[in-house]
């Protein structure tokens, strides 16, 4: 029954790594109110890799359980391994997203990936 | 605790209703076409339902067809009278329901064309416009009784005068307004109407097409020639005497103004929450509100979580991916559209269950803010 999976419903209800950073090295963000996906990813970076993250999002459930997700997957991770996070690797590890949420509700690896584009230009000057 | 707020997609049968229409299932199953005696007590039944509700609007038994439901009965109305008349011009609302906007999309791909009244931030449109909008070849304006989603209920008796003064068939979507706003087709100038049983506590699948004696009208299902030869297939006796049922019982008191009043009042109390609709002039069990910052698809979830139900005007929620043309139309913008959430009663309703939804709502709402980016910009 119900539109989404557990998994899904799990990380709606009990997000992780909600809110803002609190010190952060670079934002990525995503989406358009119009559509009613909106995604910032927070990180903090150290020794090359994802020592903190953070989302806000709003949007329905599959976009909040994507970005929670996302935080997820690239927590620890160097760089080079959390820009490869697709959003296919998403959704797997949600076990599957409604077709319909695939497309705009499913921003979250590119919010991450731009996060850390980000930070990249800003330290190499 | 198990709190149905989404009576305006659908109500529970009425016990009483349920009651009324078991015999026609279990004993008196005959076709009402038929002449032996099994089949004239279902006619004579079909026949006491059909006086019943039409007393219920002003309207002869004899104008009374019955249909599937309130998207058949749009759909006759609309290609019928299309295929009976010669003109070309229909005009229309920008806050239909979808039996009627794609209807009329439909006749547009096939030469007709469609006037959409814009309608003001109330969601009402405006006469002048309706009057300036008519042509000669004008057929037919077709208008909503009361909208669906912002409970916006329309001057249908002025726009009946106009269609009149100008020889032109109104025909109103009633599906929202029957048993809860009072209806008079003589008084209001209605040649067609639209009804459907499964929003008064009666059963899916049944509805009702008033048409006025005089009105032409061309069948759109051809058969037997059933209903004045207006809709062709076998009488749904059960579900006509179950709708009559629902009709009576929907003159009884009941305390959905004062429930609905209580929760517009304590909603819009939620920063940043603002109502949709008009704030009077509306149906006595509808409340829409949009809450800024936050989509409309989270806030229904986490209600379910909850065992409420409510419905939602966000995109997410639905097949197109589109927020509520209606909420659009009345002048919201897409990002508000998507935070709105419909929340509608009926006489079932309780207020410890209006209670329970303020409780759990407002929590809600703070923790979906909380994890947005556009709180407090
Ligand atoms: C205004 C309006 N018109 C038409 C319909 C369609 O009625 P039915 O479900 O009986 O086909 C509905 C209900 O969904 C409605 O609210």
């Amino acid at each position: 029954m119900g539109l989404y999976s557990d998994e899904v419903m799990a990380h709606f209800t009990h997000p992780k790594h909600m809110g803002k950073l609190k010190e952060f090295d670079a934002v990525g963000k995503v989406g358009n109110p119009v559509c009613g996906d909106v995604m910032y990813i927070y990180i903090k970076v150290k020794d090359n890799k994802i020592a903190d993250i953070g989302f806000e999002t709003m949007g329905c459930a599959a976009a909040i359980a994507t970005s929670s997700m996302v935080t997820e997957l690239a927590l620890g991770k160097t760089l080079e391994e959390a820009k490869k996070i697709t959003r296919d690797d998403v959704a797997k590890s949600l076990n599957g997203l409604p077709p319909v949420k695939m497309h705009c509700s499913n921003l979250a690896a590119e919010g991450l990936r731009n996060a850390i584009e980000i930070y990249e230009k800003k330290v190499k000057g | 605790m198990r709190v149905y707020l989404d009576n305006g997609a659908t109500t529970r049968t009425a016990p009483e209703v349920l009651e009324a229409m078991k015999p026609f299932f279990l004993e008196e199953y005959g076709n009402p076409s038929s002449i032996h005696t099994f089949g004239q007590v279902a006619r004579e039944a079909v026949e006491n339902a059909r006086s019943v509700i039409s007393k219920s609007i002003n309207a002869d038994p004899k104008e009374i067809v019955f249909t599937s439901g309130g998207t058949e009965s749009d759909n006759i109305a609309i290609q019928g009278v299309a295929r009976a008349l010669p003109g070309k011009h229909i005009i229309t609302s920008s806050i239909e329901h979808p039996a009627v906007l794609e209807t009329c999309k439909a006749l547009e791909h096939k030469g007709y064309k469609v006037t959409y009244l814009k309608v003001n931030r109330f969601g009402l449109m405006d006469l002048g416009e309706l009057e300036n909008a008519i042509t000669k070849d004008t057929i037919l304006v077709t208008i909503v009784f009361a909208n669906n989603e912002i409970g916006t209920i329309q001057q249908i008796r002025e726009i009946g005068v106009i269609c009149h003064k100008h020889n032109v068939y109104f025909h109103t979507d009633a599906v929202q307004a029957l048993g809860k706003v009072p209806i008079d087709v003589k008084s209001m100038n209605i040649d067609l109407l639209s009804a459907s049983a499964h929003k008064l506590h009666g059963p899916k699948g049944v509805g009702l097409l008033y048409v006025r004696k005089e009105v032409k009208l061309e069948p759109i299902v051809y058969g037997g020639g059933h209903e004045r030869g207006i809709r062709s297939g076998t009488i749904n006796t059960a579900g006509i005497v179950g709708f009559a049922r629902a009709v009576e019982l929907s003159e009884q008191p009941n305390n959905m103004v004062k429930l609905r009043d209580k929760l517009i009042t304590e909603l819009i109390k939620i920063p940043e929450t603002f109502l949709n609709g008009h704030p009077t002039q509306r149906l006595p069990n509808n409340v829409n509100v949009s809450f800024k910052h936050i989509e409309g698809e989270g806030i229904l979830l986490h209600l379910d979580a909850r065992g409420i139900a409510v419905s939602t005007g966000s995109a997410c929620s639905s097949l197109t991916l589109q927020p509520s043309h209606v909420l659009l139309a009345i002048g919201l913008r897409p990002e508000d559209a998507h935070g709105s959430i419909r929340i509608t009663l009926s006489r079932y309703t309780t207020e410890e269950e209006i209670d329970y939804f303020l409780d759990s709502i407002a929590p809600i709402v703070k923790r979906l803010r909380e994890m947005s980016p556009f709180k407090g910009e």
